[in-house]
C-alpha cells in the first residue's frame, strides 16, 4: 500500500501470555543448540549430538557429578535468591562476591579458631550466625550511603568487592596452612570439625536443603509479607512510599541487610559444606553470574532454580568436552556463550513484536 | 496556479498495539489560516500531527503538502517541506543558550556564527512581535520565553506550516494573549497553523476554521464564525453534556483546618511558600487558584506531612470544630498522621508517580495506604480485593480485570482507581492537585460529583485546579495564590473569571488583602 514504509516494524507488545512466553525461550534454547551445533561441526567436525552426549555425561553421568552439579547450583541459587530483594527494589547490588566472600571469611574463621574447643553442632551455628553478620554488613554498608547521601550504589557495591577480596588475601596469608602453600588448606582436614554432617548418606544433601528453604522462605517473603511489598513500592517509586508513608531509608538498609545476609549465607554453605577452605575464589565470580540468574527469572525464586542449573549444567558440560575431545576450554565458553546470547535475545521478542512490511500488507489484504 | 491547501492529510490510520489512535483521519489546512485541532484527550490529535511532523509514521493514509503527496518519514523531512511542530514538553537543551538552541542540528560549521544567528534571529522576532534575548540560556528563561524560543526555532529553519500542539496549556491568560496577537501576525504573513487544543474559548477566539477529532476520528470542521460553544461541545463529546456542575449551599461549616505562617523553602533555599494563614472548613470545597508552580504542591504536601517547612509554620487539624481538639500536622510523615486517626485523603497531581504505582495491579495499589494494618507480617489482600472490586463497579472503571497492572488502564480509569481509594478512606480532609487533568469531560464530571457527595457528607475538600471555569462553578471559597503568597480568598459565587486571573499574576500590595 505504501511503498516508502520501512521494512520493519517493532511495536512494544501489551502482554503476552505466559506459555507463549516460555514457548520462545524453548525456542531460542533450540535454536541456540542448533547453532552450537553448526558451530562445533565446522570448527571440529565432531559430531554434536556426542558433544551434547558428553555435556549431560559431565554434569549428571555418575551420582557424584549429580551431585556435585547440585552442590554448585545450589551455591549459584543462594547468591542468586540474595540478590532477589536488592533488584526488586531497584537497589543495583553488584556487592554479591563481596559478600560472599565475607561470609566464608567469617565461617573460616569461626572454624579455624573455634575448631578445638567447640563441638560441630555450636561451631555451625556460630558459623551461620558469623556469616549472616558479615554478609549483612557488607550490604548495609553502601545502604546507608545510598540512603543517607543518595551515592551511587553500583559504584559503592562494586568497590566493596575489592575490599572483601583483598580482606580476603590477608586473612588466607594469616591463616596459611602449610607455611608457604599460600593457601588455607583443608580446613579440620582430620577432625571435620565445623563440616557440614551427611545426610542419608549424601554429602551435599544438606547443601541442598537449605538453599531449597531460603528459596522459598525469600518468595514468600517477597509476595506475601508487608515487608516484601514495601520493597516492591520503594523499587517502583520512591515518591509514592513516601506518599504511602513508607520510610524509604528504612526499607534500603534493612532490604540490603537481608540481601547481604543471604550472599553471606552462601558464603558459609561454601565453606562448611563444600570447600572447607577459603580463598579468594570461594566466590569465584558466582557473585555476578547470580546477576544473571537473579534477572533471567525476574526475580521469581523458583524460577531461578532453573536458571541456575542451566548455567551449572552448561560449565560442568563445558569441562567435560574440554577433557574429552581435546578441546580447548575456550571452545566450551563459546557454547554457554550462544546459549546466553539466545536466551537474553529471547527476551527481546517477549517484550516487543516485530513484523515485516510483506506480511502486513497481505494481512490487509485479507482484511 | 495557486494551490488553496498548505496539507492536506487523507485517510489517516494509526494504530498502537490494539488501540487505533486515528482511524482514516481527514484533515485540510488552507493557505494563510489558523486551523484549530480541537477533541477531548485521547482523540489522537497530538498522534496526527506527530504524522505530519515526521515523529510517527502512518499505518496508512497519504499526505499532500502544497498539492503534492509527500513522504515525511522523519522530523528532518518535515522540516525540508517548511513544517515545524512545537511540542507540548519542549525540545530543547537547557544548558545552552537561545541561539545554540536554535542553530542545533543544522547543517553548517563547527564554529557557530552567533553574529549572523543573532542577527537573523532578531530579524523574525521584530518581523512578528517577538522577544528573544539570543544568549540567555534556556534553563533561565521562564516557561512562556521557553515556547517562544521554539516557534522562533522553527521560523529560522523556515517552516511555513506550524504545529502548536497545546500552547497554552503553560501560559497565564495574559501570555496567552501574546501568543495569539503573535499567531495573528504570522497569518498575515502567509503562514498557515494548526493550534492543538481542548479549550473551546481559544477556539473561538484565535482559529478561522476547527477540525474535531473524536476518539481517533474524523468528525468534521467548519469555519470558526459559524460555531459557538455549544455545537464544538455537541462534535467533540457526541452528545449534549450539560455545563452546569451542581453546587450546595455548605451546611453549617465548620473550621478544621487552620493554616497559619505556612513557609516552605526548597533544596536551593528558594521560598517555594511564603507565609501562608487561612482556614479551611468542613462541608465546603475551597479551591487554589494559580499559576502552576506557585506553591500549590507545597501546600498539599506540607499538609500531607512530605514537606519540610520553616519553623513557625502550623498547620491544626480540628476534628470536632474550633472549639474541640487539635492535632498539628506540621512535623509529621504520612504515617504517624494516619496513626493519629487523622483521616487525610491526598490526590496527588503525579498519579501514577506519587498516588499509586504504575506497575502494581489494582488490589496491590488499593492496600497501598492501609497494608500496615494489623499486627501480622503478612499482607491481607482480602479487603483490597473487595475494595477494587466495589470501585471498578461504582466508578465504572474500564479495565480487563482488578488483577490488570494500573499503568496499563488509560488515564480516566487511572483517576478513577485513585480517587476512588482516597474515598473509600472515608476522609475527613481530602485534597486533590489536578484531579480533571488530562481527563475527558465524562470523567471530568465523574470527579466533580465525588467531590461534591464528599462536601456533602461534611468533609473538607481542597480542590487545586487551573480550569477557572471549573473553580468557580464548582468551589465555594477560592484561594488565589501568586507566587507562593496567597494574594486573595474569593467568594466562588460571585468572583469573576477576570478578577481571579488578574489575582493570579499581580501580586496585590499589603494591607489590601483584607477578607
Amino acid at each position: 500500500m505504501n511503498r516508502h514504509e520501512p521494512l520493519i516494524h517493532i511495536a512494544k507488545r501489551d502482554s503476552i501470555a505466559w506459555w507463549r512466553a516460555w514457548l520462545v525461550r524453548l525456542g531460542a534454547v533450540v535454536l541456540a543448540l542448533l547453532t552450537s551445533a553448526l558451530f562445533i561441526y565446522a570448527l571440529t567436525r565432531l559430531n554434536p549430538v556426542k558433544v551434547y552426549g558428553a555435556m549431560w555425561e559431565g554434569a549428571f553421568g555418575t551420582p557424584r557429578r549429580a551431585w556435585i552439579t547440585a552442590r554448585d547450583t545450589s551455591i549459584l541459587l543462594c547468591i542468586g535468591v540474595g540478590l532477589a530483594p536488592a533488584f526488586m527494589m531497584r537497589f543495583w547490588n553488584v556487592g554479591a562476591e563481596g559478600q560472599v566472600l565475607m561470609g566464608g571469611c567469617a565461617t573460616a574463621a569461626v572454624l579455624i579458631y573455634c575448631g578445638r574447643s567447640l563441638s560441630t553442632p555450636a561451631l555451625l551455628g556460630l558459623g551461620l550466625a558469623a556469616s549472616l553478620m558479615a554478609g549483612a554488613l557488607w550490604g548495609i554498608v553502601p545502604a546507608v550511603f545510598k540512603a543517607k547521601w543518595n551515592t551511587n550504589e553500583t559504584l559503592f557495591t562494586l568497590m566493596m568487592n575489592y575490599i572483601a577480596i583483598q580482606l580476603t588475601c590477608f586473612f588466607v596469608t594469616k591463616w596459611e596452612n602449610p607455611k608457604g602453600s599460600n593457601t588455607v588448606g583443608i580446613i579440620n582436614q582430620k577432625t571435620q570439625a565445623g563440616w557440614f554432617p551427611d545426610l542419608a548418606g549424601q554429602q551435599y544433601l544438606l547443601n541442598v536443603l537449605i538453599v531449597l528453604a531460603v528459596t522459598v522462605c525469600m518468595f514468600l517473603y517477597l509476595k506475601y509479607t508487608k515487608q516484601g511489598y514495601e520493597i516492591s513500592v520503594v523499587g517502583q517509586s520512591e515518591n509514592t512510599a513516601r506518599y504511602a508513608g513508607i520510610s524509604v531509608r528504612r526499607v534500603i538498609v534493612r532490604t540490603m541487610a537481608i540481601s547481604g545476609a543471604v550472599c553471606g549465607l552462601s558464603g558459609f554453605i561454601a565453606v562448611a559444606g563444600a570447600s572447607h577452605t577459603v580463598s579468594t575464589s570461594t566466590a569465584g565470580g558466582r557473585g555476578f553470574t547470580a546477576i544473571i540468574v537473579a534477572w533471567m527469572s525476574k526475580f521469581n525464586t523458583f524460577v531461578m532454580i532453573l536458571i541456575a542449573l542451566l548455567l551449572v549444567f552448561l560449565e560442568k558440560g563445558a569441562i567435560q568436552i574440554a577433557s574429552q575431545f581435546h578441546l580447548n576450554d575456550y571452545a566450551s565458553n563459546v557454547v554457554e556463550g550462544i546459549i546466553l546470547f539466545f536466551l537474553l535475545g529471547s527476551e527481546f521478542f517477549i517484550q516487543y513484536s516485530v513484523r515485516f512490511r510483506s506480511r502486513r500488507s497481505e494481512k490487509e489484504a485479507e482484511a | 496556479m495557486a494551490e488553496e491547501f498548505a496539507v492536506r492529510m487523507v485517510d489517516i490510520t494509526k494504530t498502537f498495539g490494539h488501540v487505533k489512535a486515528n482511524d482514516k483521519v481527514y484533515l485540510e489546512l488552507r493557505k494563510g489560516e489558523i486551523l484549530s485541532l480541537l477533541g477531548e484527550n485521547g482523540s489522537g490529535k497530538t498522534t496526527l500531527m506527530n504524522m505530519l511532523s515526521g515523529i510517527y509514521f502512518p499505518d496508512s493514509g497519504r499526505i499532500y503538502v502544497n498539492g503534492k503527496e509527500v513522504v515525511i518519514a522523519s522530523p528532518h523531512d518535515a522540516y525540508a517541506l517548511g513544517i515545524g511542530m512545537v511540542h507540548q514538553h519542549f525540545k530543547l537543551v537547557d544548558v545552552l543558550t537561545a541561539a545554540e538552541n536554535i542553530e542545533l542540528g543544522l547543517p553548517g560549521k563547527a564554529v557557530v556564527d552567533r553574529k549572523a544567528v543573532a542577527a537573523k534571529v532578531r530579524q523574525i522576532c521584530d518581523r512578528y512581535g517577538f522577544s528573544v534575548d539570543p544568549d540567555k540560556k534556556v534553563y533561565d528563561m521562564s516557561v512562556s520565553e521557553k515556547q517562544t524560543l521554539e516557534i522562533v526555532k522553527t521560523l529560522y529553519r523556515g517552516a511555513d506550516i506550524l504545529i502548536l500542539d497545546e500552547p497554552t496549556a503553560v501560559l497565564t491568560p495574559q501570555e496567552t494573549e501574546k501568543l495569539f496577537a503573535v499567531m495573528r501576525n504570522m497569518r498575515d504573513d502567509g503562514k498557515s497553523i494548526i493550534i492543538i487544543t481542548h479549550k473551546l474559548n481559544e477556539v473561538l477566539a484565535i482559529s478561522d476554521r476547527v477540525t474535531i477529532l473524536r476518539k481517533g476520528e474524523y468528525i468534521g470542521d467548519m469555519d470558526t464564525a459559524k460555531a459557538d460553544a455549544r455545537s464544538l461541545t455537541d462534535m467533540m463529546v457526541g452528545r449534549t453534556v450539560t455545563l452546569n456542575i451542581r453546587r450546595d449551599t455548605p451546611a453549617d461549616p465548620e473550621r478544621r483546618l487552620e493554616i497559619r505562617n505556612l513557609t516552605v523553602k526548597d533544596a536551593e533555599g528558594v521560598t517555594r511558600l511564603d507565609d501562608i494563614s487561612m482556614d479551611v472548613y468542613a462541608g465546603e470545597i475551597l479551591g487554589v487558584a494559580g499559576i502552576s508552580g506557585c506553591g500549590q504542591k507545597e501546600l498539599l504536601e506540607s499538609i500531607a506531612g512530605l514537606q519540610n517547612t520553616v519553623s513557625g509554620s502550623s498547620v491544626k487539624y480540628r476534628p470536632t470544630g474550633p472549639d474541640g481538639p487539635a492535632e498539628e500536622l506540621i512535623g509529621q510523615n504520612p504515617r504517624t498522621i494516619a496513626e493519629k486517626g487523622v483521616r487525610l485523603a491526598f490526590v496527588p497531581e503525579d498519579r501514577l508517580g506519587m498516588g499509586l504505582v504504575a506497575n502494581m495491579t489494582l488490589v496491590d495499589n488499593m492496600m497501598l495506604k492501609e497494608y500496615r494494618a494489623g499486627k501480622s507480617p503478612l499482607v491481607e489482600r482480602k479487603h483490597p480485593h473487595d475494595m477494587a472490586r466495589q470501585i471498578v463497579r461504582e466508578l465504572e472503571v474500564v479495565t480487563p480485570s482488578i488483577d490488570t497492572p494500573v499503568r496499563k488502564l488509560s488515564g480516566g480509569n487511572v483517576q478513577k482507581v485513585l480517587v476512588g481509594r482516597e474515598i473509600a478512606m472515608e476522609p475527613t480532609v481530602l485534597m486533590s492537585a489536578y484531579a480533571v487533568r488530562g481527563l475527558d469531560i465524562n470523567t471530568s464530571y465523574t470527579i466533580y460529583r465525588l467531590l461534591n457527595e464528599q462536601k456533602r457528607r461534611g468533609v473538607a475538600v481542597i480542590y487545586v485546579g487551573e480550569d477557572l471555569d471549573v473553580l468557580l462553578q464548582l468551589c465555594d471559597r477560592i484561594a488565589v495564590l501568586c507566587g507562593g503568597k496567597l494574594n486573595a480568598i474569593l467568594d466562588g459565587r460571585t468572583a469573576t473569571k477576570e478578577e481571579v486571573g488578574y489575582l493570579m499574576t499581580s501580586l496585590r500590595k499589603k494591607g489590601e488583602l483584607g477578607a
